[in-house]
């Protein structure tokens, strides 16, 4: 037996809370800012293409300006010259906005353990999944997807803040 | 093959044991003004330096520059060697040959970055793969490999930017418009920065600045034996890691003097040009993306897929495939892969049709790549471009038919030539390419004899599972090779192939070990690279992004 709005007027209308309505757009329509820069970025190529094809899960609206992404997919080595635009590009997002670590080097520098490269992105930014691989297959990106989807799903709400405040990179002052 | 430079500098130079021209210091610029003018040696592939301080027998110096020309015919090396005069250890210079040769510019900003050696007259001499905060200089012996220095701001190049203004009669530049294409931009393929200066839509002038992607790789071989290095040679051009590959045991096994058996060399050949067909499938279908020719991507990137495919069938790898071994490759063709081979070649062929079908007679594709970036022949081999870039300007330089290493002899195939050296060019010098490269592939599976796939010398090959598991000999010949690697007699030596995007080249020194004392590569784009800015200027906006791409800078090498 309906009980509410349903009673009144059957069918017509489906209700839910705001936050699953919400969480639903969100993680149907993400729109990632691909922060390629090395080989992880060719695999990201093959993961856009018809073969994986990303636009199954919703993402395939890749965004050149990281103003109108919600999702960074860091993609490739992160050395030390590049770090802090790394940082500013992921200030520019807005917020809620989650990020990707696609590869053994965005993850923790991969077998580049020298002095050019950044030992891992989270030392500057916070990241949400990590993908191990190098590079990772097309599958792993598109499961790290499927986990930001979870992540959404399950933890989002619009009263709660994601800004990481308590994160603290390197490169913030 | 250098007469007048031999006898115009009798007594100035000595031969050392690895053929290379030892040479004062004084008369660097000299001798190879000479060589240049005289001997027609005019392209410089490469200069580096090695630091010795490490090395195990004793030098005269500290540290020698290394140049290495080509001549007329660009069959024949010379490579040159000066040790610089180190009483005062702040002060290391030699003369700049910037005006010799175009390509010297970064080649020797690079050595000054990576070992402090100073170019006296050189005309903008900072950093160029190190960040602008970096101190020390990192190939040094004594600098700590794990020493990692935070960069916390990007240098606004305007120190590079004014004088040029200024050299154009730009007094103030307030009514001039700065734009920085990259590093983080869509079309700058990877992480390239341009900055150029705008009236209009048109460039007036332009800086480039790379390093954003530099791994530290020549670093990490001096760390490593060879066969751990092949790894990193795959993420170098990681649109083509194969050929990487080859090119670094090519050069190795040329300092071991040996030759591989003929199967693989027939492998190295066949597996060799399908990643150059595949490496140029990206750079064609990034392109024509770039020009707004969307649909050509998905027809030329998924017959990219079915090698992918194939690759990971073989080596169990998509991208990164470390196929090759010092002294031959990692595993044989298995069964069922001539099919799959034919599948590929018939993916690609037909992706290439349907792409050409549709920009071969269009309009709006011939009016946004011809004559644009025009680079001429002469200009072309000045800024030491090679590959299809080199090609497309009207130079018939390939090293598969210069210095034809494998059965590239017996192969029969044409080099593309383009005749005005502009994007279009070097685009359908990619296309013919491909083309080729497919006849050369059915070719050789036709002649691929049976045998051998790795020298069968078991100071250079790991033995089979079978003995390492079953006798002692095997075993310990196993754990010693890999701990110890391959040990390469000492020696200096210089080896190049053609890959992908032209010469790729590896500079190493050994001490005997099994661990290279010095890596040097010579990526082709990185001249290429450094030529750039000077394509664009005069052009619009527009096309910069186009110049770029036909280019085809991968990150991965050029800033290795
Ligand atoms: S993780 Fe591997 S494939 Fe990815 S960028 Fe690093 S080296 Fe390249």
């Amino acid at each position: 037996m309906a009980v509410g709005a349903e009673a009144v007027f059957g069918d017509s209308i489906v209700t839910t809370k705001l936050d699953s309505a919400i969480n639903w757009a969100r993680e149907s329509s993400m729109w990632p800012y691909v922060f390629g820069t090395a080989c992880c970025a060719i695999e990201f190529m093959s993961v856009a293409s018809s073969k994986y094809d990303i636009s199954r899960f919703g993402a395939e609206v890749v965004r050149f300006s990281p103003r109108q992404a919600d999702l960074m997919v860091v993609a490739g080595t992160i050395s030390y010259k590049q770090a802090p635009i790394l940082k500013r590009i992921y200030d520019q997002m807005t917020e809620p906005k989650w990020v990707i670590s696609m590869g053994a080097c965005a993850c923790s520098g991969g077998f580049y353990d020298n002095y050019t490269t950044m030992q891992g992105i989270d030392s500057i930014i916070p990241v949400d999944v990590y993908v191990a691989g190098c590079p990772p297959r097309p599958e792993a990106l598109l499961d790290a997807l499927l986990e930001i989807q979870k992540q959404q799903k399950a933890e989002e709400s619009i009263t709660k803040d994601r800004i990481k405040k308590d994160f603290k990179g390197t490169l913030d002052v | 093959m250098c007469n007048h430079f031999e006898e115009k500098f009798k007594g100035l130079y000595k031969k050392d044991e690895n053929d290379i021209y030892v040479i004062d210091q004084t008369f660097v610029k000299a001798m190879i003004s000479c060589l240049k003018e005289k001997d027609g040696f005019h392209f410089l592939a490469d200069i580096t330096a090695v630091d010795y301080s490490k090395f195990n027998r004793p030098t005269p110096n500290r540290f020698a520059v290394i140049y290495i020309l080509r001549d007329k015919e660009f069959k024949n090396v010379i490579t040159l060697k000066t040790f610089i005069d180190d009483d005062d250890e702040d002060d290391l210079h030699v003369e700049s040959i910037c005006d010799i040769f175009f390509s010297a510019n970064w080649a020797e900003r690079e050595v000054w970055d990576q070992y402090g050696i100073k170019f006296i007259n050189h005309p903008n001499l900072k950093r160029v793969l190190n960040h602008k905060e970096f101190e020390g200089h990192p190939l040094r012996k004594d600098y700590p490999i794990t020493k990692g220095q935070l960069c916390t701001k990007t240098d606004d190049l305007m120190d590079e930017m004014i004088p040029l203004l200024e050299k154009k009669g730009y007094k103030s530049h307030s009514d001039l418009m700065f734009l920085n294409l990259g590093p983080a931009h869509p079309a700058s393929h990877g992480t390239i920065r341009t900055f150029v200066a705008l009236d209009g839509e048109t460039i007036v002038s332009a800086v480039s600045e790379i390093g954003y992607l530099h791994r530290g790789f020549e670093k990490s071989c001096e760390n490593h034996t060879y066969n751990q290095i092949i790894p990193y040679t795959d993420r170098l051009n990681y649109c083509s890691a194969i050929l990487n590959n080859i090119a670094f045991s090519h050069t190795v096994e040329g300092m071991l003097n040996v030759t591989i058996p003929e199967r693989a060399q027939f492998i190295r050949v066949i597996i060799g040009e399908l990643s150059r067909i595949i490496d140029h499938l990206v750079c064609l279908a990034a392109n024509l993306v770039d020009m707004g020719a969307l649909t050509n991507y998905w027809y030329l990137y998924n017959p990219r897929e079915n090698v992918y495919n194939l690759l990971s069938k073989l080596t169990g790898a998509r991208l990164t495939n470390s196929y090759m071994r010092i002294g031959g490759v990692a595993h044989d063709f298995y069964d069922g892969f001539e099919e799959d081979l034919q599948g590929c070649i018939k993916a690609i062929e037909k992706g290439m049709g349907d792409t050409l079908k549709l920009i071969e007679h269009n309009r709006i594709f011939h009016d946004r790549t011809q004559n644009i970036g025009v680079v001429s022949a002469q200009d072309a081999i000045n800024k030491g471009f090679t590959g299809p870039n080199l090609r497309a300007s009207g130079v018939a330089y390939d090293l598969r038919k210069t210095n034809p290493y494998y059965f590239y002899d017996a192969l029969e195939f044409d080099i593309a030539v383009g005749s005005v050296g502009d994007v279009y060019d070097r685009l359908m010098v990619r296309f013919e390419e491909i083309r080729q490269s497919i006849s050369i592939i059915n070719q050789s599976m036709k002649m691929l004899p049976k045998g051998d796939i790795i020298v069968n010398d078991r100071a250079i090959a790991l033995p089979t599972k079978q003995n390492v598991y079953n006798n002692i000999e095997g075993l310990m010949n196993q754990f010693k090779l890999t701990m110890d690697g391959v040990q390469v007699p000492c020696g200096e030596y210089y080896s190049a192939i053609e890959a992908g995007n032209g010469e790729l080249g590896f500079f190493i020194v050994s001490d005997g070990n099994g661990t290279p004392y010095k890596v040097k590569v010579r990526p082709p784009c990185f001249p290429a690279m450094s030529a750039l800015p000077s394509m664009l200027e005069g052009g619009m906006i527009a096309d910069s992004v186009l110049s770029l791409g036909s280019l085809n800078i991968i990150a991965g090498e050029l800033d290795r």
